[in-house]
């Protein structure tokens, strides 16, 4: 079964959707890529893509662990990922007091310490349990086409959780995040509001790294967020870019590889960084054009 | 244990290895480039992949993509350091093709790459060669001198690049060079302790030095002596209990260092306050 692209958009998508194992991979990655991108805006705002990193990671632990105790793997990715969020926001030194150079970097060395003591657990883990290494290339990387309908319906309910979440906390959000001194001046709960975002960032990952893979729902969080930036720092009309770039890029990476014999992931990546860099591109000719007149 | 020839390799290349990584890492922590590290360590995977899919040798990939990568965000960047968003849609796109290779070497070759995917990303500092130990721990040695050479101006364009400026230091290149050694540091690490742990023995250590002391000098000594004992102790470990990955010890001791270094620094910081 080697499907074959005609010109005609109409038989194109028919043959797309001919299979049901595609359809539930291209409702799976609708929802992915709303979600991804409206959590992964808040996250490139607030500079945590390091962190946002460190958690789609935790997959791997998650499953691993899950493996060994006989529990479902689903359950160890939400382990890992709120354990992980907990840790790292527990790690953070005092009140963000200090020079910001020096408390960057101690809170950067939390991220990466728990990041590598999580994989090195889920090395343990998978020593522990003879397990066979050949799985750790599907977990890290995902198998897109092999979504179940009970898992496309599992990740609709946390979706619409996480969004509803930051829906209601979009305006102490998002002054905490561009104003943090200013926001605790207002006797906004800045920290319960970090762990907050830091614990819905980890819900998402969770949820999304079950079907792309613990590597690639990073690609999903930053790019699209990162290009949307590039071209506006609006945030209403930011979000609503940011989540059209990464349908587009889910879309055509689902299609394209449904036609090739190259990997889903390849091409989502592929796509999601040639948008940043045009996005760039546009942002600095536009920038120069405006300094021009 | 000594008595292995197999055992003197791995704690040759690990000591000079631990301490290539405490002495880089705690530059790295101090100039809050760890997600950077953290981005060079998975291109480094890609890396080895990618001379397996073209049939180099291992070593080569690793470092020609690290340096090439590091570089590319270097300059995408301000000031020669690498910013958050780049240095992630770099990131993703860089594993997104290690995903292609992986594809492609699966279709491709004979088998047993499964196994070697498993040894870039988790290090097999046991099965190490006597010229690989060897070459390991000099390019360790050779890292550590050069960060230690460097040390002043390195100091003076991290805590302020205005001022560094003003004195002539050349700050950008600095940063780039640094990435560069950075680089290097990764590509010749991910053999003995993989590359997903790799940034484990850069952050921890040095997390735990900059925690307990705010002196260059004795940070730099602490951050050394950190990852070599952790590096020892993890060898040692993993050795008496054979079911335990040396890559899941030696990162397990450094970051028990580092959990005991934030309890001891945050109850000294509050019996201070109280005092």
């Amino acid at each position: 079964m080697s499907p074959s692209l005609s010109l005609n958009p109409v038989d194109d998508f028919n043959a797309l959707t001919t299979y049901p194992f595609m359809v539930n991979a291209l409702e799976a990655g609708t929802i992915i890529a709303v979600l991804a991108a409206v959590v992964g805006w808040y996250m490139v705002l607030r500079r945590q893509s390091f962190a946002g990193h460190t958690l789609s990671v935790m997959a791997f632990p998650g499953a691993a662990g899950a493996a060994l105790a006989g529990l479902p793997t689903a359950l160890g990715y939400y382990l890992a990922c709120g354990a992980a969020a907990v840790f790292m926001r527990g790690g953070r030194s005092g009140s963000g007091l200090g020079s910001p150079g020096r408390g960057y970097g101690t809170e950067t060395a939390t991220i990466a310490t728990v990041q590598t003591v999580g994989l090195a657990a889920g090395f343990l883990f998978l020593s522990l349990n003879n397990a066979v290494l050949g799985g750790t290339e599907t977990l890290l990387f995902g198998t897109f086409l092999g979504v179940s309908r009970g898992q496309v319906l599992t990740l609709l309910l946390v979706a619409i959780a996480a969004l509803a979440m930051v829906a209601a906390a979009t305006r102490p959000l998002l002054l905490e995040t561009i104003d943090p001194e200013g926001a605790r001046a207002r006797g906004l709960p800045v920290a319960a509001l970090d762990l907050g975002f830091l614990l819905v960032l980890a819900l998402a990952v969770a949820a999304t790294s079950q079907i792309t893979g613990a590597l690639l729902v990073f690609a999903l969080l930053v790019a699209p967020p990162a290009a949307a930036q590039q071209l506006t720092m609006r945030p209403g009309l930011g979000l609503v870019l940011s989540v059209v770039f990464a349908l587009a890029v889910v879309w055509l990476g689902l299609g394209v590889a449904y036609f090739s014999i190259w990997p889903v992931g390849f091409y989502v990546t592929s796509f999601a960084f040639a948008l940043y860099l045009a996005a760039r591109l546009w942002h600095t000719t536009a920038r120069r054009r405006h300094r021009g007149d | 244990m000594f008595a292995h020839d197999f055992v003197r390799n791995a704690y040759l290349a690990g000591t000079f290895v631990a301490l290539g990584c405490g002495v880089v890492g705690w530059f790295v922590v101090l100039r809050g480039q760890l997600f950077a590290g953290d981005a060079l360590t998975h291109v480094a995977f890609v890396g080895a992949i990618t001379a397996a899919v073209l049939g180099f040798d291992e070593r080569i990939g690793l470092f020609v993509l690290t340096l090439a990568v590091a570089g590319g965000m270097a300059a995408l960047g301000r000031r020669g350091q690498a910013d958050d968003v780049v240095i992630g849609t770099v990131f993703a796109w860089i594993l997104g093709i290690g995903v292609l290779l992986l594809a492609v070497l699966a279709t491709s070759s004979e088998g047993g790459t499964g196994i070697a995917a498993a040894n870039t990303l988790f290090g097999s500092i046991y099965s190490l060669s006597p010229g690989g130990s060897r070459l390991a721990a000099a390019v360790g040695l050779a890292v550590s001198a050069g960060v230690l050479l460097a040390l002043r101006p390195l100091l003076l364009a991290t805590l302020d690049s205005e001022l560094a400026a003003v004195r002539g230091v050349p700050v950008r290149a600095l940063g780039v060079g640094f990435l560069a050694l950075l680089a290097v540091v990764t590509a010749e690490s991910t053999q003995a302790v993989g590359a997903l742990l790799l940034l484990g023995l850069l952050a921890a250590p040095a997390g735990a030095a900059h925690r307990l002391t705010a002196s260059p000098s004795r940070g730099l000594a602490l951050s050394g002596l950190i990852a070599v004992v952790a590096m020892w102790g993890g060898l040692a470990l993993s050795y008496e209990v054979a079911s335990l990955p040396p890559s899941s010890a030696i990162i397990g001791l450094a970051g028990a260092a580092y959990a005991a270094a934030t309890l001891f620094s945050r109850t000294r910081r509050r019996s201070a306050g109280r005092g």
